[in-house]
């Protein structure tokens, strides 16, 4: 096979990707009823274009920058109390042999395997109970001990050498103090890979938020731009300018960081 | 007293996991026995449960709507496999041979789809598929004289769809998973293969397969586990739980109508209990059928 023929498929393969992008892209240039008459297109026609959209997403009434901000909030809320919880815990797993161990790895691995969605019900049911329903904290909690964060860190932590733990044994230092003043300063790319992937899982999670939050002022961006489209009519001029501007931040992130996502992505995932 | 008994090195290693072992009971163990005890019950939600045994589950035996929820999951997991398996293997293979320029560009634009999203994305598509004469799929397929497709009505071409925006979103992504696992593949046996004068196809097939099974077992595992579980993009593409006929029904968005929608909590709690137990079986089938068993001892 010759290296024209890869690189033209190759090719072919990145615009077909880009082409919902290129069509979002466009499309916030127009008015919404183009929308509903036509859907997405790439029609280049000036005469309907205009900056109308972005302007209203700027200065017109709506929630939009609320959500963003509850987003933005609670984003960078479930991020840190995330790692810092599954690191400390894949700390234990990793520096340390003790009774019913394997027993606890083997939960971790159970909840991997188990589809979240089978605890929807009894779990929105347990969140009720405990009159937490409507609040992040609901949110926030059941993943605050994410199995494959948890994993990760496992993994990550199982090559650093044990000499480390043992040298500050002897200089004195109790366990703990050896956890966040010798390791966790080691931990630095793994936790930065891990923020990277749970943030962009946060950002963009929408099932669970969407069944917890019922008051509009406490919704996040994906749950805030389902809304827009109802049955009863489609928001679509805010909708479709608002779906651009929502991707950008996470692109941003993603351009300024691309090597510790693919970390984040592929290591501890794959052992040969 | 306390403080040596929390800082000594027997007990340490309980604190560090001590956030698991809470978590884990209160919002996965818990959750799951009541959801087992939940599926025998005729409960809705802050009212006392009724006793009912079975009942639940020989209802949903025969609910022609579960049966169609099903059929969609199965469907729409088995497409995923086929389309999200061999294709981001191939691309990965062929990224990562010499004759390949602009890797880097190539491997970061394919993964951008899956930072959208599904919010976004289904929005994307759902206006992507529309019906009209204008709008992005039909006016492609109208440059071949196909006439335009009503996509989101018709079972079939919903399927096609939902599977055209798990590819769009996926396909990145599986392919990094197979690049980092030619990354593991020692250059030496490509060597021995090209003096013994094996063409590009038998390289493939005796060496790269082989020695990616470990990345296909991952991939397989959670496509399995996606596919079985989707919901949210058919909840976006049909813009609600409600699809013409429930072509876009998943096993999920069953569950979320019953226990959610209708507050039929018993009803619901047995679908998922019904869905762990098919998820559970096809990956233990699958991790035992490829022998991942033996390689998990360490």
């Amino acid at each position: 096979m010759s290296r024209i023929v890869i690189i033209c498929l190759f090719i072919v393969l990145f615009v077909i990707i880009m082409i919902p992008f290129y069509a979002v892209a466009l499309s916030s240039f127009k008015p919404g009823e183009s929308l509903i008459r036509y859907g997405l297109n790439l029609s280049l026609d000036f005469s309907i274009m205009s900056f109308d959209n972005f302007i209203y997403l700027f200065t017109g009434e709506h929630d939009y920058f609320v959500w963003f901000w509850n987003s933005m909030t609670l984003t960078i809320v479930q991020v840190v109390l995330t790692l810092f919880v599954s690191a400390f815990v894949g700390y234990g797993f990793a520096a340390y042999d003790f009774k019913g161990k394997n027993f606890l790895f083997i939960c971790v691995l159970l909840i991997m395997m188990v589809p979240f969605e089978i605890l929807l019900v009894p779990l929105y049911s347990l969140i009720n109970d405990l009159k937490m329903v409507n609040s992040y904290s609901a949110i926030i909690l059941p993943g605050v001990a994410n199995a494959a964060t948890i994993f990760f860190f496992r993994q990550y932590l199982r090559s650093i050498p044990k000499e480390i733990i043992q040298s500050g044994r002897v200089d004195g230092a109790n366990e703990y103090a050896i956890y966040f003043r010798l390791i966790m300063p080691i931990m630095k790319p793994s936790f930065a890979a891990m923020a990277i992937l749970n943030g962009m899982n946060s950002w963009n999670n929408l099932l669970w938020p969407f069944m917890v939050l019922g008051d509009q002022s406490k919704f996040t961006l994906p749950i805030g731009l389902k809304t827009l489209l109802t049955p009863y009519g489609n928001n679509y001029d805010l909708l479709i300018v608002g779906s651009f501007f929502s991707i950008i931040p996470i692109f941003i992130l993603f351009i300024a960081f691309q090597k510790y996502f693919i970390d984040g992505m592929t290591a501890g995932a794959v052992k040969g | 007293m306390i403080k040596k008994f929390v800082y000594s090195q027997k007990v340490a290693p309980y604190v560090f996991v001590l956030p698991f072992i809470l978590i884990f009971l209160l919002f996965w163990f818990y959750p799951l026995v009541n959801s087992f005890i939940m599926s025998f019950q005729d409960k809705m939600l802050g009212q006392d449960p009724k006793w009912i045994g079975e009942a639940n589950y020989s209802k949903l035996l025969t609910d022609k709507v579960f049966l169609t929820s099903i059929k969609n999951s199965v469907v729409y997991m088995l497409g995923t496999l086929v389309l999200l398996i061999p294709f981001p293997m191939l691309f990965a293979v062929m990224i990562n041979s010499k004759l390949m320029l602009g890797r880097e560009f190539f491997k970061s634009s394919f993964f951008l789809p899956a930072l959208t999203s599904v919010a976004v994305a289904g929005t994307i598509f759902r206006l992507t598929f529309g019906e009209m004469e204008g709008s992005l799929m039909n006016s492609f397929l109208g440059l071949f004289g196909v006439e335009p497709i009503k996509f989101l009505k018709d079972g079939e071409w919903s399927m096609a769809a939902l599977l055209i925006l798990a590819c769009w979103r996926w396909t990145g992504v599986n392919m990094l998973y197979y690049l980092s696992g030619l990354k593991s593949i020692d250059n030496e046996y490509y060597e021995a293969a090209s003096i013994d004068g094996a063409s590009a196809w038998q390289k493939f097939r005796t060496i790269t397969m082989p020695l990616l099974k470990p990345t296909t077992v991952y991939v397989t595992t959670i496509s399995v586990y996606a596919g079985l579980a989707m919901f949210t993009e058919s909840l976006m593409m049909f813009n609600g739980n409600n699809s013409p006929k429930n072509i876009g029904l998943t096993i999920v968005g069953f569950l979320y109508r019953q226990g959610i929608e209708k507050n039929k909590l018993g009803y619901a709690a047995a679908v998922g209990i019904i869905l762990l137990v098919i998820a559970m079986i096809i990956n233990l089938t699958q991790l035992k059928f490829s022998g991942m068993f033996k390689k998990e001892e360490d």
